[in-house]
């Protein structure tokens, strides 16, 4: 058995761990466009930072090729699979035959067209180590920068940026921050958080045209900068497997097997890919990493022979900015309950049809996975001590029954 | 594989395997020291109490463990059945509180959260054995093998 993977990241690497639980023979052959053996992208802004080493940049040990017997075909992209012939082609015309393929492309950035961004030297996006590299490599001490994008991945170059003094200026069309996981009042309280930092938001507007050194802003405000990050979104690397015939909506639609809609023997898992939301009943690219590793182990696990479900995924981050926590998880539609301080400690739970459905932590995150069991196991409220919940997790809010279930019964399951 | 469970009609809320736990991982020789220092140690053992019902959680050690699924550095690993946390490779993400069903990884507070710890069945401490077991007055807490691996 021959096994592809294009890709490196989580979603392959969660991919290898899968069939070598079940096949210690097969080849498997990982592909990558970039140079570098499998790292942590999230890490990448630590690393900027200064608060991680490149060594500590691995996601697995130096060894893990190795030990799983993976041959690396690494700084090589591949541009087109051949389903028919069952071979991939890689950019210098060579194909390489596979049995089974895993496609965990990804995302990249998304770059809007705006007026005026070719005059700008000094842009750049954040989602790889080069580029968190190209950024090292033109920040200095004190300078101008424009962050275009208050979500996750210009919040997190804000925050390592903030140690090089950089005088910073966020600018987002909505009119509140990480609106794809808070909600308005969780928004405000870490907006107030990272202004108290010193970086500045413009919000509810965008940019209308860049000259070489400034931004003239849809609200009429100008923004000068030395250097402009460009995080507005991502988009999903679907394009191999749509050319090949496979099915794509927003991302690449696979069964709960991680099977390619459409593309015999291919897979795919990771930020590339739909899951199926059970919070919100709909199908969307969860582009988290715990969510790629444990698709890329499914497929993987399938991959080998051995037939398993991804099931159960749900949007979940865990993050903080400038030493505020968050955790959160499922969606928000449903009734809420609402605790907070005044201060940065916010909690917001929100049930729907008896079950926990979602929830928001800011500030005091401890045990928060409690919330994320009950909704990943649809336990149902009323079997459990809400007002206890409310309070904080705890087991003690289950049955007893269910709590020796969960904590006396032997081994552990994940979910 | 032996783990630790508790009996929860036994367990006196005493807290006394926290601070067994908190001790036995803080380095210190000397108890009293190890707790007049200026950051307490963090207990990995946690004593949820009730009405009229007490009993303390820790780490279960999941085969299919999401909070070593989970982790975005491979910080969390598993190792002849103990999930370790390396301190080193530990960034304080929290990806694996968000993940963990029972609420077992502890926020390193010494530290100011900048990591996570963990029971890890004081394997890779002094104790030898499991500190919250051998100091459990009630013996609530016991440290066996339960038919499954």
């Amino acid at each position: 058995m021959k096994y592809v993977i294009i890709g490196n990241s989580a979603a392959a690497i969660g991919t290898v761990q899968g069939i070598r639980e079940y096949d210690k023979e097969g080849q498997i052959v990982i592909i990558s466009d970039e140079k570098y053996s499998t790292y942590s992208r999230p890490l990448i802004s630590y690393w900027l930072k200064g608060a991680v080493t490149e060594e500590n940049m691995r996601y697995r040990d130096t060894d893990f090729y190795e030990k799983n017997d993976v041959d690396t075909l690494f700084d090589t992209k591949v541009i087109k699979i051949n389903p028919d012939k069952k071979t991939i082609t890689i950019e210098n015309g060579n194909e390489v035959s596979y049995d089974k393929l895993m496609v965990a492309t990804g995302s990249k950035p998304f770059v809007p067209p705006m007026e005026g961004l070719e005059k700008v030297e000094k842009k750049f996006t954040f989602m790889t180590f080069d580029s968190a590299k190209a950024v090292k490599e033109a920040i200095f001490e004190g300078a101008k920068v424009l962050i275009v994008g208050a979500g996750l991945i210009g919040l997190k170059a804000a925050e390592a940026l903030e140690h090089y003094g950089a005088d910073m200026t966020v600018v987002d069309l909505a009119d509140r921050i990480l609106p794809s996981i808070l909600d308005t009042e969780a928004s405000a309280i870490m907006q107030k958080h990272i202004e108290s930092k010193g970086v500045k938001f413009i919000l509810g507007t965008s940019v209308k045209k860049f000259s070489e050194k400034s931004a003239v802003l849809n609200n009429g405000e100008t923004v000068d900068f030395d250097i402009v990050i460009l995080a507005v979104g991502v988009r999903p690397n679907t394009e191999l497997v749509s050319e090949a015939g496979g099915k794509v909506n927003r991302g690449i639609v696979t069964d709960n097997k991680q099977a390619v809609d459409g593309l015999k023997d291919v897979y795919s898992a990771g930020d590339c890919t739909e899951s199926f939301d059970i919070t919100s009943g709909q199908q969307k690219i969860l582009a988290l990493l715990p969510n790629a590793f444990m698709q890329g182990e499914v497929a993987g696990k399938n991959m080998a022979g051995k037939e398993t479900y991804y099931l159960n995924a749900i949007p979940m981050n865990a993050i903080g900015f400038f030493g505020l926590h968050i955790i959160t998880a499922g969606s928000y539609d449903g009734e809420a309950f609402v605790e907070t301080d005044g201060k940065e400690n916010y909690k917001k739970l929100v049930t729907k049809d008896n079950e926990l459905k979602g929830f928001i932590l800011m500030g005091d995150v401890k045990r928060a996975g409690i919330y994320t069991s009950l909704i990943k196991q649809h336990i149902s409220i009323d079997e459990c001590d809400f007002e206890l919940l409310k309070n904080k997790p705890q087991m003690m809010a289950f049955t007893r029954e269910r709590r020796n279930e969960k904590l006396a019964g032997g081994v552990g399951n994940g979910n | 594989m032996k783990r630790v469970y508790v009996n929860e009609d036994w367990c006196l809320g005493c807290h006394l395997c926290e601070y067994y736990c908190a001790f036995a991982n803080s380095g210190e020789t000397d108890m009293a020291k190890a707790f007049k220092l200026d950051k307490a140690p963090v207990p990995r053992i946690t004593v949820e109490e009730g009405d009229g019902i007490n009993f303390a959680v820790q780490c279960r050690h999941c085969k299919d463990a999401p909070c070593v699924k989970g982790c975005i550095t491979g910080a969390l690993s598993i190792n002849n059945g103990v999930i370790e946390i390396d301190g080193s490779r530990c960034v304080g993400c929290y990806t694996c509180v968000l993940s963990c069903p029972y609420g077992c990884i502890v926020i390193d507070e010494k530290n100011g959260g900048k990591t996570i710890t963990k029971c890890e069945l004081c394997t890779r401490n002094s104790a030898g054995e499991p500190a919250c077991v051998a100091n459990c007055p009630n013996r609530a807490i016991v440290f066996e093998e339960r038919g499954e691996d």
